[in-house]
C-alpha cells in the first residue's frame, strides 16, 4: 500500500539493485580476467570437441606458423616460465659455447616464443623490437633431419623442468609432413604423449 | 507447536513492515545514475578483455619407435578386426583387412562420412568378436593438412574409439591411392 504514495513526486527508479548487479559482475570479471598474452605468432588453430583446458603451468608449446610463401610451416618454441627459459639459455651456452650477457638473458626470459636457429640467437636478441617482429615473419627453428634443433630445445626444456608437458599449437593449414617431423622428433626424445591445442567445437549429437 | 511458532513470527513482521513504510519519505535520495554508468563502463571493459575462448587440448599418444636393437616385434593384430584409414586432404581412403586391400573413399561430412563407415565396421567387428575389438590404423598422407589430422583424431573421440594407432604410410599404400585416383578420373 505504501508503495503507491511515491507516485506523487516525479518517477525515480531505484538504481540500487542495478548497481549491486553491475558491481557483482565487475568483481567477477576482475577476478577471473586473464589478460591475453602477447602472442608473437598468429596461428589459426583447428577446432575439435576436446574440452580439456590447457594447463597454465609446466608447459612447452611448439608452435607452427604458416609460411608466407605458402609451403611448409615455421616452427617456434616457447615455455611458460621465466625460470625455465633462463635455465634453457644456460644449457644453450654450455652446449654451443655462446656467451650471453645479462641484457640478452633478461630479454630472452621475457620472450614468449623463439623461432630462430641457435647460431642466430645472439644476433636476434640484439635486434630492436620492431626488427624482431619483422624477423619473426620468416624464421623457423631448423627441423631437418641433418640439423634438428627442435630436438635440442625439447631436450633442454625437459632438463630444465622435468615435469614439463608438451603441446603442439599448429596452424590448421600446415602440411602434414611438418607435423610428422615434429612427432618424429618427439619420438626420438622418447616423448610419446603430447597434446594438440585446439579451439572448442560443439560435440555432435550421436 | 509448529503452528504457534508460525503465528509468533508472523505478527512482529507485520509490525516492522508498517514501521518501514514511513521511513523512506524522510531519507535523502542519492542519485545512483553516475555510479551505474561507471559500473557498466568497467563491466564492459572487463567483459571485452576477458579471454573467453581458453585453448583446449587434445591428448595424443603415439607408439614408440621400434629399432632393431629392441628385439621386440610390433604387435600382431588380426586383419579381421582392422580398418585402415589413409587420410588425405579432406578425404579419407580406407580399406578393411590387410591382404588384398580394396580401397574406398569417404570424407569428413558428419552424417555420411567417415563416422558412418567406422560405426558400420565396428558393428561388424562387434558382432563377430565382441565389444571394443575394432582397431583403427590411421595413416596420414603427405598432402594432408594439420586440420585433417585433428579431424580424424576428433572422429575417434566422437565415436569413442579407444583402440587406434598412428602409423607411417607405406609406399605400397601410396601406390594404391594413386591407382585409385587414376581409375576414378577415368570413370568420371
Amino acid at each position: 500500500m505504501a508503495k503507491f504514495k511515491a507516485k506523487k513526486q516525479n518517477i525515480a527508479i531505484d538504481m540500487t539493485p542495478m548497481v549491486d548487479l553491475a558491481f557483482l559482475l565487475i568483481t567477477f570479471f576482475m577476478l577471473t580476467v586473464k589478460f591475453r598474452a602477447p602472442e608473437s605468432l598468429e596461428v589459426h588453430v583447428p577446432s575439435s570437441i576436446a574440452d580439456t583446458p590447457l594447463p597454465a603451468q609446466d608447459i612447452m608449446v611448439i608452435s607452427v606458423a604458416p609460411d608466407s610463401s605458402g609451403g611448409g610451416g615455421r616452427v617456434f618454441f616457447g615455455v611458460d616460465s621465466k625460470h625455465t627459459r633462463l635455465a634453457i639459455l644456460e644449457k644453450i651456452q654450455e652446449r654451443y659455447g655462446y656467451v650471453f650477457d645479462d641484457r640478452e638473458k633478461q630479454l630472452f626470459s621475457v620472450l614468449p616464443e623463439i623461432g630462430v636457429a641457435f647460431e642466430q640467437l645472439k644476433a636476434y636478441l640484439n635486434l630492436s623490437e620492431a626488427e624482431r617482429k619483422a624477423f619473426d615473419k620468416h624464421t623457423s627453428i631448423p627441423i631437418d633431419s641433418t640439423n634438428n634443433q627442435l630436438g635440442q630445445w625439447i631436450l633442454f626444456a625437459r632438463y630444465s623442468n622435468p615435469k614439463i608437458r608438451i603441446a603442439i599449437r599448429s596452424d590448421e593449414k600446415t602440411p602434414y609432413p611438418v607435423i610428422a617431423r615434429i612427432i618424429e622428433t618427439l619420438k626420438d626424445q622418447k616423448v610419446h604423449r603430447f597434446n594438440l591445442i585446439t579451439t572448442l567445437e560443439a560435440q555432435p549429437k550421436s | 507447536m509448529a503452528a504457534e511458532v508460525g503465528g509468533d513470527s508472523g505478527a512482529p513482521k507485520k509490525g516492522k513492515k508498517s514501521g518501514k513504510a514511513h521511513k523512506p519519505k524522510k531519507r535523502p535520495r542519492i542519485d545512483m545514475t553516475p555510479m551505474v554508468d561507471l559500473g557498466f563502463l568497467l563491466l564492459t571493459f572487463f567483459v571485452l578483455t576477458t579471454t573467453m575462448s581458453t585453448p583446449n587440448t587434445m591428448p595424443v599418444v603415439v607408439p614408440p619407435k621400434i629399432t632393431e636393437k629392441d628385439e621386440v616385434e610390433p604387435p600382431k593384430i588380426s586383419e579381421r578386426k582392422v580398418i585402415t584409414l589413409l587420410v588425405s586432404r579432406g578425404k579419407i581412403y580406407y580399406y578393411t583387412g590387410i591382404e588384398n586391400p580394396e580401397l574406398h573413399v569417404t570424407d569428413f561430412s558428419p552424417k555420411t562420412g567417415i563416422r558412418k563407415t567406422l560405426l558400420e565396421r565396428r558393428a561388424e567387428v562387434e558382432a563377430n568378436y565382441g565389444k571394443d575389438e575394432m582397431i583403427v590404423i590411421i595413416k596420414m598422407m603427405d598432402d594432408a593438412h594439420y586440420r585433417d589430422f585433428v579431424d580424424i583424431l576428433d572422429e575417434m573421440a566422437v565415436i569413442n574409439q579407444k583402440k587406434y594407432a598412428l602409423v607411417d604410410i607405406t609406399p605400397e599404400e601410396k601406390e594404391l591411392v594413386e591407382e585409385y585416383r587414376k581409375t576414378m578420373e577415368k570413370t568420371s
